[in-house]
């Protein structure tokens, strides 16, 4: 088991730096480099920039520079206003967390919850309305429903106020964000519980005078979780991805909304730097639940 | 009820299931009795009703299932009118069951002591403070060897062999008066079977059930069995002893079944095969249900079911050609 | 009707003692076939169609996505407008017609139509930029529908190449291909394709008026991306179907005789995988259609002036409280299209899965 575990770290540190390594030499693919010389930095920057980068050495020199200094925590200057990335990702990143961790609890739990519902009461009321309203989500985009949610809730109807740092109103972003997990999730718990619900343990264990209830909520459902544990990954992936709209939309100064600025402002080593830190992030994730899913699944071998 | 003729007495069993196609008559009509300590033994092909007819019993039918006549009597008491909670008490207490498949029959994220034990703690009043103690005395009986070990192991660690002894294990368990094994064997190499079936029958000894053994294998049948029901269509075409069956058989049914298989009396010969396909259950003819691949079919097996008849008391077929015969021999006796 | 004795065994019918000795002659063999009614067999395809029809929501999606495929290529020889074109009146550039709501006019059109001319109505009234948003909506609905449609077709043809070599050539081939996939799949998908699109943007550069001027070196940018990404899932699909299909006894049947492997990829492996391959496919392309429009709507989609639903969304954005109506149609127009796509998908699967057969 130690060995495995040991196993899955080494491939995740490697793809981190394989992502690093792609990040930053397609970066500096761009003709004039990241450091376009035609925008009109200031001197300041253009002189941080030159101790920072250490332009003037051979590229696959300045990668393993950048790494290291990366490693120490730092994670270069920005070039549009010359601040410390580390400090900006830093300050932003505490709010996505907020935002995404809920919205991550959020689908998957609900999600785990309606699905089996649905299951359970299959074909009858509950179901056909939970299938309906899933189905629906899984159609629309965060972008569209954050969109949506913001003109209806926010401006239109008032109901609800639009965030900024001393409003931190995060009911919306939420739901735009989790959204779409959400369903899908849903969705997967359901086929998941009825596959396992037509397994032959189950009629073993009905055949042993198993009570109904016991029979879902011990035989079924450890089995009918594993599905959407394994699915986890992706989704913590999405919603990464996904806050990049919904900050912008709600204009929340989480670390998503700045990638996206960055990319508009074609801030280059901003948009490395941050694509390194979410890609580790996502890295991560993907192997908590990886592990998280050889815990909960005995069959898997430990190889 | 104190006083009952038979341990277990199904009579004019009817279950149906119905599909996306129709309605499915996978029983028509089964009747039979099981008495304490011995071994009935019910044959026939995939669909021939056999399989429902064991969960028919349990009431272990998927959702689509149900009983449309008939009635099931265990120690005198109608168990087809009993309420979800008292067949509940009666599976795995009374009447337990064993599957063919043990590896998906079996929980995999459970261990095996896990499994074992839930049936005890749910029946059992003598062993509900010790489940572990009764779990292990269980294994050793099965013949597992190392059973503190495979008490915390999974279904997947184990050979096909060493899970079905834990399913006989877990079925018996709370000391059931009846164990249902629905094709045990099947799914095992030959070797094992012959142990397997050993194993039961040394059980039987020791604890005193009755069994009710489901299986197409003609072999098994006759090792085991005191009484045995030869299936087709849902419906039962012949029963009798072993002897009897296997050297007299009256129903044509059997006769072909009894033609198709190598044993002693064919060596040399030819094998052969029932021709024609299995019945579909979703149309059953008005008649006899083997009728359209039977050599002898006569234009009274189109249009009637045949009642069973007495061949001797061991003894009872239901097929046209034996009342034919019985005519026609008294026809002689009449005329000489 | 069966009756009891006292031992519960059936008793014999009485009557049937009476018989008529005539029905004991044997059955003919036709009189014989009567009795056995076999359920009609059907190929699997047409098993698979009959399920599919009688799904209404599947039915429903394939007539929406029909009649949104036929409006879009209709729509823009009927309406007289341009998706890049500047509303202008009798020639002179309408700067009042911006923004305005669906069904109205701007002042100098007004005027124009009172002059006895005909003016084709703003369906979904105009843009910040004085276009008519109907055709800026219904050509956006083009670009999302070809995206998907080609990046989906792009995954489907290298992701099967690829796919099926691996699987069926097996052994440490095989193994190397994998593990390619496995660096490819481990990759975040969404970061790199922002990260490729990014760098696409400023290194590709076409030829002035050539076609792929015109589409623009996003939608370019967007294929390749695709191309360089996506098709794992599909490549781990096909292997695995590959892998066991391969241990199939008419494989080796086919082997026997002597065919190549390639014919035996073409004719024997592949069709079984047909089911599969279609709703892998049918499911991929609203997952293309999403990531374009996301990609559009952070501003590494198509290049402007040619809309897309998301850049359309997100240019909705600024005017939101006043013009609420600019978000609104492209984003039901997203909608409907992912949603149909995805019912038919799933119909498809509900309808071909040979697993889901009750």
């Amino acid at each position: 088991m130690a060995r495995y575990i040991i196993k899955r770290v080494i491939l995740a540190v490697l793809t981190v730096f394989i992502i690093s390594a792609i990040t930053f030499f397609l970066m500096h693919a761009i003709p004039g480099g990241p450091f376009n010389k035609e925008k009109a930095l200031s001197q300041a920057t253009i002189d941080a920039l030159n101790q920072r980068y250490n332009l003037d050495k051979p590229l696959v020199e300045q990668f393993f520079i950048y790494i290291r200094e990366l490693l120490k925590g730092d994670f270069g200057v920005s070039l549009k206003n010359g601040r410390e990335i580390g400090q900006i990702i830093g300050e932003s990143f505490p709010i996505s967390a907020r935002l995404g961790f809920t919205a991550v609890a959020f689908a998957l739990v609900l999600g785990t919850i309606l699905g089996s519902l649905a299951a359970l009461t299959r074909n009858k009321l509950p179901d056909r309305i939970i299938i309906f309203f899933s189905t629906l989500f899984t159609a629309v985009p965060s972008f569209v429903l954050a969109t949506l949610l913001l003109l209806v809730f926010c401006i239109q109807l008032q109901w609800l106020p639009v965030w900024s740092t001393q409003t931190p109103n995060y009911v919306l972003p939420v739901i735009a964000l989790a959204a779409y997990p959400m369903a899908y999730t849903t969705r997967l718990a359901k086929t998941s519980m009825l596959d396992a619900l037509d397994q032959d343990y189950i009629r073993t264990a009905r055949a042993k005078g198993v009570a109904h209830w016991k029979i879902i909520f011990k035989h079924a459902l450890r089995n009918s979780l594993i599905p959407v544990i394994t699915y986890a990954g992706p989704e913590i992936a999405y919603i990464i991805t996904g806050s990049m709209v919904v900050e912008t939309v709600f204009t929340i100064g989480g670390i998503g909304s700045q990638f996206v600025s960055a990319i508009t402002n074609r801030d280059y080593t901003m948009i490395m730097a941050t694509t390194i830190f979410l890609a580790a992030l996502m890295v991560v994730a993907n192997l908590i639940c990886d592990l998280l899913y050889k815990a909960v699944d005995p069959r898997i071998k430990y190889d | 009820m104190e006083n009952y003729e038979h341990l277990l007495s199904v009579q004019n069993l009817h279950t149906a299931f119905s599909t996306d196609n129709g309605t499915v008559q996978a029983v028509n009509g089964i009747s039979f009795n099981l008495d304490k300590g011995k071994t009935l033994g019910i044959v026939g092909e995939s669909g021939s009703g056999k399989s429902v007819t064991a969960y028919s019993v349990m009431q272990i039918l998927s959702e689509n299932g149900k009983i449309t006549e008939g009635n099931v009597l265990f120690k005198g008491d109608n168990i087809t009118k009993w309420s979800e909670k008292q067949m509940r008490s009666f599976r795995g207490k009374s009447c337990s069951i064993i599957f063919q498949d043990p590896m998906t029959s079996l929980n995999p994220v459970f261990t095996v002591g896990n499994q074992i034990m839930e049936g005890i703690r749910l029946h059992s009043t003598q062993y509900q403070s010790s489940p572990k103690e009764r779990a292990l005395e269980m294994l050793k009986l099965v013949g597992i060897n190392e059973p503190e070990k495979r008490l915390k192991q999974y279904p997947y660690e184990l050979s096909g062999g060493m899970r079905q002894r834990v399913m006989i294990a877990m079925a018996l368990a709370c000391e059931p008066d009846i164990l249902i094994a629905d094709e045990p064997t099947t799914a095992l190499d030959v070797t094992i079977q012959a142990q397997i079936l050993e194993l039961m029958q040394d059980l039987q000894k020791r604890m005193g059930m009755a069994i009710i053994m489901v299986t197409h294998d003609l072999g098994v049948i006759a090792e085991m069995c005191d009484e045995i029901i030869v299936m087709y269509g849902g419906r039962i075409c012949e029963r009798g002893t072993a002897d009897e069956i296997f050297y007299n058989p009256r129903h044509e049914y059997t006769k072909g079944l009894l033609r198709s298989i190598p044993s002693g009396a064919n060596m040399k010969q030819r094998l052969i095969p029932i021709s024609g396909t299995p019945i579909n259950m979703l149309n059953m003819p008005k008649g006899c249900a083997f009728c359209p691949r039977c050599d002898s079919a006569m234009k009274i097996c189109l249009e009637q079911i045949p009642d069973e008849i007495s061949i001797n008391e061991n003894h009872k077929a239901s097929c046209w050609v034996n009342i034919r015969d019985e005519q026609m021999k008294e026809k002689e006796a009449v005329t000489t | 009707m069966v009756n009891y004795d006292e031992n519960g065994t059936p008793k014999k019918n009485k009557l049937s003692l009476q018989i008529d000795l005539s029905k004991f002659e044997p059955a003919t063999d036709e009189e014989k076939k009567q009795q056995d009614v076999m359920s009609k067999s059907s190929t699997f395809f047409k098993d698979g169609m009959k399920k599919l029809r009688k799904n209404p929501l599947a039915m429903a999606s394939m007539i929406v996505l029909v009649l949104i495929i036929v409006l879009i290529i209709v729509a823009p020889l009927v309406i007289p407008y341009g998706y890049s074109e500047i509303l202008s009146v009798n020639g002179k550039r309408d700067k009042g017609a911006k923004n305005l709501a669906p069904f109205t006019y701007s002042k100098m059109e007004q005027k124009y139509i009172d002059e006895g001319n005909y003016r084709f109505p703003h369906v979904f009234g105009t843009d910040e930029q004085c276009r008519d948003y109907f055709v800026r909506v219904i050509y956006g609905t083009r670009v999302s529908l070809v995206v998907g449609f080609f990046a989906s077709l792009i995954v489907l043809i290298i992701g099967m190449i690829y796919g099926s070599i691996s699987g069926y050539l097996g052994g440490t081939v095989d193994l190397i291909m994998m593990r390619i996939v496995d660096i490819i799949y481990s990759l975040p998908d969404m970061l790199m394709v922002i990260l490729l699109s990014v760098v696409f943007k400023e290194v590709l550069v076409f030829p002035d008026g050539s076609i792929l001027a015109k589409l623009g070196t996003n939608m370019v940018s967007l294929f390749i991306v695709f191309g360089l990404l996506y098709w794992v899932g599909m490549a781990r699909l096909i292997r695995g179907q590959i892998l066991s299909i391969k241990e199939n006894d008419y494989v080796l049947a086919a082997r026997t005789v002597g065919a190549k492997a390639g014919r035996i990829i073409r004719s024997h492996i592949l069709p079984n995988c047909l089911s599969v391959i279609i709703i892998s496919t049918a499911l991929q392309i609203p997952s293309a259609i999403f990531t374009e429009s996301y990609l559009s709507f952070i501003g590494l989609g198509v290049q402007a002036p040619m809309p897309s639903l998301g850049s359309l969304a997100n240019a909705a954005r600024q005017g939101l409280q006043t013009y609420p109506y600019k978000l609104v149609f492209p984003a039901l127009a997203i909608c409907l299209i992912v949603l149909s796509l995805n019912l038919l998908g799933d119909g498809m699967r509900d309808a071909f899965d040979p697993k889901l057969r009750r």
